[in-house]
């Protein structure tokens, strides 16, 4: 026998549509209307013209590319180092927060510490006393790179906020979990590598690939050590022609370069709401 | 007959309160025991105590004549000698089916992959199981799930099983196949101690009921015996009250 729907149901579909077609004249309208507003505040401002010749200049827009698109493989290069190491030894320091061994409890008390010193303070001050302060020790073996320093500074400091996200993901596993785990015989360790840790990472992956993002975009900070990554190469551009646009252009290089992760870090997000939503855990 | 498990002047405190008073247990080998009592009568802190997941106040426990609560035991080892079911099923959710019972046969007892998904498969094909080895357990009924658990616990062939109230979280239907893998495992032998609230399946299963009531034992002995002629008012108005809540 074939369904038909009842009269009732096709009335109720009929007003869900129409109240569907409202919301997105609503929002049509209202987006033209911010837009308006918008294009009116900018351009009649008084500053406009000289803002607009100086910042989205074309000529010195094609001019710049090159020199920045080369500053910007730099930066490439040295996050995706800083992304391993900072992921290496924010997992370490997680684990060292948490463990409960009394033979490792120096090694919590610093991983305590570390984490509070480098949650603290601010990446530029990080930057300016490992780029300046370690060369100035003289010792002969360390190379006085600003490029390498700089990528040190970021692992350091970013190792302490992905140390604190990996702890809430671990600390958020159900302690039924690892007693679960122990009831079956397992060591603590072999609960922690093969029970706790994996849910651990699975549950904080969103806010764990938002650190990275933004850990993307502050590589351009190590341009204050002198580094020629693409912000430097656009400052130099700029120091040359007197024009700003150069700016832009590293700006919206590095805006497509943490697209594509923002994007998987949302998706994945999502896609933990819906299977919890589906399970019945809201 | 030889003694799996030995219990010895039990106590167990949580602060100044007192969970369990002077137990003393012994379970023999192959027999099935049911320990019966109202909620908060230390039927799962009794559990938890022999598999060593709560540190005891006094007394002792043996297991196979082995002083499991002496200081410096190796509570690992002990662990992977005993089987443990919980209501919660706490399967772990990011591992498969199969992945859950082979997990500590290979990481505990050192069994090579091949043979631990071996037995495991074997094990779900006997219980019905087979086709959800790779499923991850979120797509399991609660059925299925406390099921799996239950084969987890014994992919390791234990000394003894523990099963607390693994049907409480269940509903009629579930519970039925739930309790039919128990009745199974009691035809192969298998010791076992059960903390449960389904009274008939009680009755028919178990070798020897223990009623707990305030931490103590207040009855023991014959599962007919026992429920169809409870001595002690306290089991008396524990069963009537099962009665009237029509559970018997």
């Amino acid at each position: 026998m074939s369904y038909k729907p009842s009269s009732l149901q096709l009335q109720r579909e009929d007003a869900r549509r129409r109240a569907s077609r409202r919301s997105t004249l609503i929002a049509a309208v209202s987006t033209v209307a911010f837009g308006l507003v918008a294009v009116i505040v900018v351009t009649g401002a008084p500053g406009f013209d000289r803002v607009r010749t100086s910042f989205f200049s074309a000529k010195y827009a094609s001019h710049a590319l090159p020199t920045v698109f080369h500053g910007l493989l730099l930066n490439l290069r040295v996050l995706i180092i800083a992304e391993i190491f900072v992921l290496i030894f924010g997992l370490l320091i997680a684990v060292a927060r948490t463990t409960k061994q009394p033979i490792l409890f120096p090694l919590r008390l610093v991983a305590t510490f570390y984490t509070d010193l480098f949650r603290g303070l601010p990446l530029l001050l990080v930057l300016l006393l490992v780029g300046l302060g370690i060369p100035g020790l003289r010792i002969t073996w360390i190379p006085n790179s600003a490029v390498l320093l700089g990528t040190v500074a970021l692992i350091l400091t970013y190792s302490a906020y992905v140390a604190e996200v990996i702890r809430a993901g671990i600390e958020g596993v159900n302690p039924a979990q690892r007693q679960a785990a122990r009831a079956l015989g397992l060591s603590s360790s072999q609960t922690l590598r093969h029970v706790v840790l994996p849910q651990a990472i699975r549950n904080v992956l969103p806010p764990l690939l938002n650190d990275l993002v933004s850990l993307q975009k502050d590589s351009g900070l190590i341009s204050v050590l002198g580094a020629v990554d693409a912000i430097r190469a656009a400052g130099i551009e700029t120091a040359r022609s007197f024009n700003f646009t150069p700016y832009l252009v590293a700006g919206t290089f590095f805006v497509l370069m943490t697209i594509p992760l923002t994007r998987l870090t949302d998706w994945l997000a999502r896609r933990q709401d819906a299977k919890q939503k589906q399970q019945g855990r809201w | 007959m030889r003694k799996v498990l030995e219990v010895k002047n039990l106590r167990k405190c949580y602060g100044s309160e007192l969970v369990l008073d002077d137990i003393s247990l012994s379970i023999p080998e192959h027999s099935v025991n049911v320990v019966i009592g109202a909620s908060g009568s230390g039927k799962s802190t009794f559990m938890r105590c022999i598999n060593l997941l709560e540190e005891i106040d006094d007394g002792q426990i043996l297991l196979d004549g082995e002083d499991i609560s002496a200081f410096g035991t190796n509570m690992d080892k002990v662990r992977s000698n005993i089987g443990s079911v919980f209501q919660a099923f706490n399967l772990f959710p990011h591992l498969s089916v199969l992945e859950n019972i082979t997990l500590a046969p290979r990481l505990v007892h050192g069994v090579s992959r091949n043979d631990a998904e071996e037995n495991a498969m074997a094990l779900l094909k006997r219980f019905g199981l087979a086709e959800k080895a790779r499923g991850y357990p979120d797509l399991l009924s609660g059925g299925q799930q406390q099921r799996v658990a239950i084969i987890r616990a014994i992919a390791t062939s234990p000394k003894l099983l523990l099963l607390d109230e693994v049907t409480s979280a269940l509903d009629p239907v579930l519970i039925a196949e739930v309790l039919t893998l128990i009745a199974e495992l009691k035809s192969e032998g298998m010791t076992m101690v059960i903390a449960t609230h389904e009274m008939g399946f009680a009755k028919r299963i178990a070798d020897h009921v223990i009623f707990l009531a305030d931490g103590k034992i207040h009855e023991e002995g014959n599962p007919t015996e026992i429920l169809n002629n409870p001595q002690t008012d306290r089991l008396k108005e524990f069963l009537g009250a099962l009665h009237s809540a029509g559970r018997l």
